[in-house]
């Protein structure tokens, strides 16, 4: 296991639209310090923010963990909620079970998943209705030309 | 087409980055009112036109480094919204034009869209083939 270059954990509030966004935004900015491609951070930081806004829509809390070694950058987004009861449906673009308020302020397009999955190189969802779910996204580095 | 000229043709009000207009160089516009859409399918350094006035709209904005935000149908973000941009350096534009018209005004002056898509053949067939900068046809 190659020790890690960077780790980090950033906590998310359920429900908190001042702050969503933060996670994200901090992710990108270390990612920038790295000096990693912009075209891979900008695929990171898509989906880093989607999966942090799942968490503000539709959880209670959770947390978005950063780790970035030699062989690649990983984001966990983990959360205790409600969970997915339909992964294949939530996974469909245009499904959302966002509410109308949600919906108002942009979100709800039922393109977040589907746009996570669109980003990342490998992702693997666990999820548990009523405990929580899990998003593991993995993004490889582009090929040395 | 320089932002200062996107400005000139929408008749728009600059909430923020007055100081950025001269100098960003606009490629490509999105309209959109729905925040996954816009970070799904926008390219690097596009302009976003839409009518959400949120704040996770600058968000969004830094997340896929949008070169600017023209707010449509007359909609003023809050001063919260418009000190977070001036932040992150994002010029905030504000026109009484709605969203189509807005886009129908860009379009008309060359602008292309993000998805490299236009009509030919009289609407018969689609074109992958982006269209030439600065065609006004």
């Amino acid at each position: 296991m190659t020790e890690p270059h960077v780790r980090l954990e950033i906590p998310v509030e359920g429900n908190n639209f001042t702050a969503a966004g933060e996670a994200a935004s901090r992710v990108k900015k270390t990612l920038q310090k790295l000096g990693i491609d912009s075209t891979l951070i900008r695929r990171v930081a898509i989906a880093t923010y989607e999966a942090e806004m799942n968490i503000v829509i539709h959880a209670d809390a959770g947390k978005i963990v950063l780790q970035v070694d030699a062989d690649g950058i990983t984001v966990l987004a983990e959360d205790r909620g409600k969970g997915i009861p339909d992964l294949e449906k939530a996974m469909t673009a245009g499904f959302s079970t966002a509410s109308d308020r949600v919906r108002a302020m942009g979100f709800g397009a039922g393109m977040g998943l589907p746009n996570i999955k669109k980003c990342t190189d490998y992702l693997a969802i666990d999820t548990e209705v009523n405990i929580g779910t899990k998003v593991v996204m993995k993004f490889n580095y582009p090929a040395a030309t | 087409m320089k932002l200062r000229e996107i400005q000139k043709l929408l008749n728009a009000t600059v909430l923020t980055g007055e100081d950025l207009l001269d100098q960003l160089e606009v490629k490509m516009i999105c309209g959109s009112d729905l925040i996954s859409d816009v970070l799904s399918f926008t390219k690097e350094r596009s302009l976003l036109l839409t009518g959400l006035t949120n704040p996770q709209i600058i968000r969004t904005a830094e997340m896929i480094d949008l070169c600017g935000i023209v707010f449509v149908r007359g909609k003023r973000p809050g001063d919260d919204v418009i000190t977070m941009a001036g932040e992150s350096r994002i010029p905030l534009l504000l026109t009484e034009l709605p969203l189509f018209e807005s886009c129908g005004v860009l379009y008309n002056a060359g602008l292309q869209g993000c998805s490299g898509l236009s009509l030919t053949g009289g609407g018969d067939k689609i074109d992958r083939t982006p269209r030439p900068p600065g065609n006004s046809g």
